[in-house]
């Protein structure tokens, strides 16, 4: 089946055209370069995605930023946004401290993004 | 006047990005008598609340959220040992480089600094300067505002939301209210096209299956007290409502992501000349302004996209000023520059008759070119020209000038963009 | 709850009034329907202190605009209010407008009003130098003023706090009737109140409440006018208040330059249905932007802050109507206050409060203290001053809103002080904090979480003015976790 998709890769964003048969893409026209066609293939076999979210600190209102080491497979991002909810972190929190290890079974941890407490 | 005052070689206002970067570099440079002061409680400027990543790609090759782009610099001004108060907010400068901040733990205290480096970033237009009509009424926030609400604050501005405003703000917290809990019921966009970045497009909009509505805008406010909706419209080629095409959204929060404005009272105060096309200083090649030793970068100076692209231009302004302050002076005469066909906002606007490096000239293009040129001509000559597959609005553009190119020519110096064909 | 006088409607006719009835020991309520004092036409008109050559001669609005007028150095010095005679000027865009002008002029004289001339084209431009050049003559009020509607409200307010009158917000009158011993019976939801006399200046409801009580049946008409706020980068281009001579195309709309340094532009004038709809409109705007330039032509639309609407209480005799009804004895009327409401104030409050204390046989108040201290501005001050304050109060070193340099201590007393703000809006009247060109966009987080402090309440509960106006829908983490 035919699947649209714009490439990110650079401001071009040139509209791809890929054949998908649901496991495998066959061909991908319409990119301007070969980074293009290694997106439209990653992106419909297998897209992933970076999250960045904010996590509960015990003791303080304010949050805590966070984000996967990695990216993870798209179809868990709200799945890992829900782990993430179940969890408070206890101050001091150092950039790069794990929050969460090996979240959804991904083999990615969750750190921290900043300090919170001396 | 018996008021406590502090004398510095270079003073920063400032201490985002751009402050954080000049500084170092000026203390590289061999300015030790320095001094940052940032209004919030601590540095970092704007990227505390940037909590997405996508900083740092050139800067450091890796992809950073906002918070650990700022650790990195916090950390180096540490490490240098460059002193900076926070919770300081300057209330006045003058043309003499004397400034007065007042801060919770000292009180009022006047600066006078040998050299000065404006670095105070830019605020968010708001509802009102847009004139939309309707209610007046809570849950209408710029971006940037709910922005800070949720990701310092960690308080949720609503939840039914729809965002004014296609630009990197507006999407990022598209994703980002999706993420806390709302629904984000469309994005709408005045022009044919978004001015942020295609990679915020898919992963904060297409993702979610948030609508993308071009040539959209809002033309009335529900609510008296609260939003309850809002009106939305589409636009003709003027910009104006098409009637007949209106509709109503049901939301309770109005999210504005509507344009970013220079902030320069302080500049203004100091006698700095403004440009009406940025909104920010006028400088030359060396980020200077038109008073002498005070020097401007960052969005204060032009608004920005990337962090890294600030982080050059300050550490180059940091470097300018350290030399300024061992006495080396621009040479010659200002000559000014034109924004020819295509080019808006362009940055420096005027240059010193004889650069004493090459100079790299930032612009905006003022629409989408595709297989486009740029160049920059002095008194009909071509000095420079450059290939682009890809302009765009959204994307700040840049040619560089090589310095022995300036001697060979005379004239006004013009700097354009056109499209060529493929 | 008895009281000796009770005014209903918390604007500035009902502060002025309720300021001056302190002067009488008497017991003195004032019953305001929303949920802050000045929450009507008076946050919401041109701001200005008219000369009082508008009004027909012989009418109440030519004697209390004339009388107020007069009252305003007193009373903004009282007060602590900021008051300016900056003088007015009627343009003419035509000759043949000339004779209109000397009409005008004819008509102040006859009410009163002092120093009236009219000025031609050279003088008016070297005075006015961004006026359309096509102008021809003014008619120059040098009695003309501006004050801040919303400052001067709120300090009459304070003042009859401070002299022992009682404030009730979210008290809307739903019916006033007679006793059968002559009292009134006011009922509110917030409490059924019994007053001797009552003064009503209710604003664009005032003749409900008459009709409640008087067979003399009046109607209010609400008439909406639409501004938008110039920045105040912009506050040199014109001095004076400029008025358009009212042409064939119906009345113009003024420049009007306020005591903060914003420019005002408009109103528009629209009888509407709901006379508490405040909202602006597209096509009320664009009106306000065509007649506007007509007067100055560089209008320079990129600096507008916002846009507003206030809605006047238009009383079919086109007059104020003042004073009791032969059928309600002891009601007070002041109904139909549009402008030059704002003007005459002092006045009208002044008579209102005489009037009611005559009625009930008052006697003076000898702890009566006019003065009311404002809270002092720091972007007021030198910088030796706000040494001083910030000794006095650390507070004052806090910034909160900078477009307006408001600190801390004036938002904390701006909370603290009597019928004191408790909510954004009210704030913002009170200080300017939010009212700058960023619209709150920098101070609305920090002056959330001072309202919350300050009324020992979550920030979740705050409004912007009551009701359902809540900004913050949730905190991102309801509960406990981990417990």
């Amino acid at each position: 089946m035919k699947r649209e998709l714009t490439c990110i890769g650079c401001p071009m964003g040139c509209r791809l055209t890929a054949e998908f048969n649901g496991t495998e893409v066959t061909e991908v026209t319409g990119n301007g370069c070969a980074v293009g066609a290694r997106y439209a293939r990653e992106e419909l076999t297998n897209p992933k995605r970076m999250v960045t979210a904010l996590v509960r600190v015990l003791g303080m209102e304010r949050p805590l930023s966070v984000k996967t080491e990695a990216p993870i497979e798209k179809r868990l991002v709200f799945d890992c946004l829900a782990a993430l909810g179940a969890v408070a972190v206890v101050p001091p929190v150092r950039i790069g401290d794990v929050i969460l290890e090996n979240v959804l079974g991904t083999g990615v941890n969750v750190v921290a993004t900043e300090d919170i407490g001396s | 006047m018996n008021m406590k005052t502090k004398r510095v070689d270079l003073l920063i206002i400032g201490g985002g990005p751009a402050g954080l970067a000049a500084a170092c570099a000026a203390r590289e440079a061999g300015v030790t008598n320095l001094l940052i002061l940032e209004r919030e409680d601590a540095l970092g400027g704007i990227l505390r609340q940037c909590i997405h990543n996508g900083f740092g790609l050139h800067t450091f090759k890796e992809e950073l959220t906002g918070p650990e782009y700022a650790a990195r610099y916090i950390a180096r001004v540490q490490e240098l040992g460059i002193p900076y108060e926070c919770g300081a907010m300057v209330i006045s400068l003058s043309p003499e480089r004397r400034a007065v901040y007042v801060s919770r733990t000292e009180g009022i205290v006047a600066v006078e600094a040998g050299a000065v480096i404006l670095a105070m970033g830019c605020r968010e237009r708001p509802r009102g300067a847009l004139g939309t009509p309707g209610w007046r009424c809570a849950g209408i926030f710029t971006a940037g505002t709910a922005q800070k609400l949720v990701n310092l604050e960690g308080r949720m501005p609503g939840k039914r939301v729809v965002i004014l405003g296609s630009g990197d703000i507006g999407l990022i917290m598209a994703r980002r209210m999706t993420f806390s809990g709302a629904k984000v019921l469309a994005c709408v966009e005045l022009m044919p096209y978004s001015s942020g970045l295609k990679r915020n497009i898919v992963q904060c909009l297409d993702d979610y299956g948030i609508p993308l509505l071009f040539n959209h805008t809002v033309v009335d406010i529900h609510g008296r007290e609260r939003l309850t909706g809002v009106t939305i419209a589409e636009v003709d080629g003027k910009k104006q409502p098409i009637p007949g095409t209106e509709r109503e959204i049901a939301c309770d929060t109005l999210l504005l992501s509507v344009g970013l404005i220079p902030e320069n009272e302080l500049s203004a105060m100091a006698g700095v000349a403004l440009s009406p096309a940025t909104g920010g200083p006028v400088v030359d090649e060396t980020l200077a302004t038109n008073v002498p030793g005070v020097f401007s970068c960052g969005n204060v100076l032009h608004v920005h996209d990337l962090v890294d692209f600030v982080s050059a231009e300050a550490a180059r302004a940091g470097e300018m000023a350290a030399r300024f302050l061992s006495g080396e002076r621009a040479a010659g005469e200002r000559i000014p520059l034109i924004a020819g066909n295509g080019v808006s906002a362009l940055v420096p606007e005027v240059l010193s008759e004889r650069p004493e490096a090459d100079v790299t000239f930032m612009f905006r293009p003022r629409a989408v070119y595709r297989n486009a040129r740029i160049a920059v001509f002095r008194g009909g000559k071509q000095l420079a020209v450059k290939r682009a597959r890809i302009l765009a609005p959204g994307e700040m553009a840049e040619i560089t000038v090589k310095q022995d190119a300036f001697c060979e020519s005379e004239g006004e110096l013009t700097v354009s963009v056109e499209e060529v064909g493929a | 709850m008895l009281y000796d006088v009770i005014l209903i409607g918390g604007g500035v006719v009902g502060c002025a009034t309720a300021r001056e009835l302190a002067r009488y020991s008497l017991s003195v309520a004032l019953l305001e329907k929303t949920e802050d004092i000045c929450n009507g036409q008076s946050k919401a008109n041109t701001a200005i202190v008219h000369g009082g050559y508008d009004a027909a001669p012989g009418s109440n609005k030519a004697m209390f605009n004339v009388r107020g007028n007069a009252m305003f150095e007193r009373i903004t010095a009282e007060l602590s209010v900021p008051f300016s005679r900056n003088g007015s000027l009627v343009v003419s865009f035509e000759e043949s407008g000339i004779p209109a002008l000397l009409a005008l002029k004819q008509r102040g004289e006859a009410n009163g009003v002092k120093g009236l001339s009219i000025l031609g084209r050279e003088a008016l431009l070297a005075r006015e130098p961004n006026l359309n050049p096509a102008v021809q003559a003014a008619l120059d009020v040098p009695s003309g003023g501006i004050v801040c509607p919303y400052e001067l409200t709120i300090a009459y307010a304070e003042n009859a706090a401070q002299n022992g009158v009682t404030f009730f917000r979210d008290a809307p009158v739903t019916a006033v009737s007679r006793n059968a011993d002559g009292t009134f019976l006011v009922s509110s939801p917030a409490g059924a109140f019994v007053a001797r006399a009552v003064v009503n200046c209710a604003g664009v409801h005032s003749a409900e409440l008459n009709n409640m009580v008087s067979e003399e049946k009046h109607s209010i008409t609400a008439r909406r006018g639409e501004y938008y706020i110039v920045d105040k980068a912009y506050r040199d281009a014109f001095h004076s208040t400029i008025f358009q001579l009212p042409t064939a195309m119906g009345k113009g709309v003024l420049i009007a330059p306020t005591v903060d340094g914003t420019i005002l532009i408009g109103p528009t004038a629209d009888d509407i249905p709901d006379k508490d709809d405040t909202r602006t409109t597209a096509e009320g705007l664009a009106r306000v932007l065509s007649r506007a330039k007509r007067s100055w032509p560089a209008l320079p639309a990129r600096a507008f802050i916002t846009t507003y609407a206030g809605v006047r209480a238009h009383a079919e005799t086109d007059d104020f109507i003042l004073g009791e009804p032969a059928d309600a004895p002891l009601f007070f009327n002041a109904l139909g206050v549009e402008s030059p409401g704002l003007s005459a104030a002092p006045a009208l409050g002044e008579f209102l409060a005489q009037s009611v204390a005559e009625r009930l046989g008052a006697k003076p108040n000898p702890a009566f203290d006019p003065i009311r201290p404002g809270i002092p501005k720091f972007r007021d001050m030198t910088d030796t001053e706000r040494e001083a304050a910030i000794a006095r109060d650390p507070e004052y070193a806090k910034i909160v809103c900078r477009c307006e340099l408001v600190t801390e201590a004036e938002i904390r007393a701006s909370i603290r002080r009597p019928v004191g703000a408790r909510t954004v809006d009210g704030i913002k009247r009170r200080t300017r904090a939010g009212m700058g060109r960023c619209q709150a966009g920098f101070c609305l987080p920090r002056t959330l979480e001072l309202l919350a402090e300050e009324l020992a309440a979550s920030p979740l509960s705050i409004t912007k003015c009551g009701g359902e106006s809540r900004y913050l829908e949730s905190n991102l983490f309801s509960g406990k976790a981990g417990e």
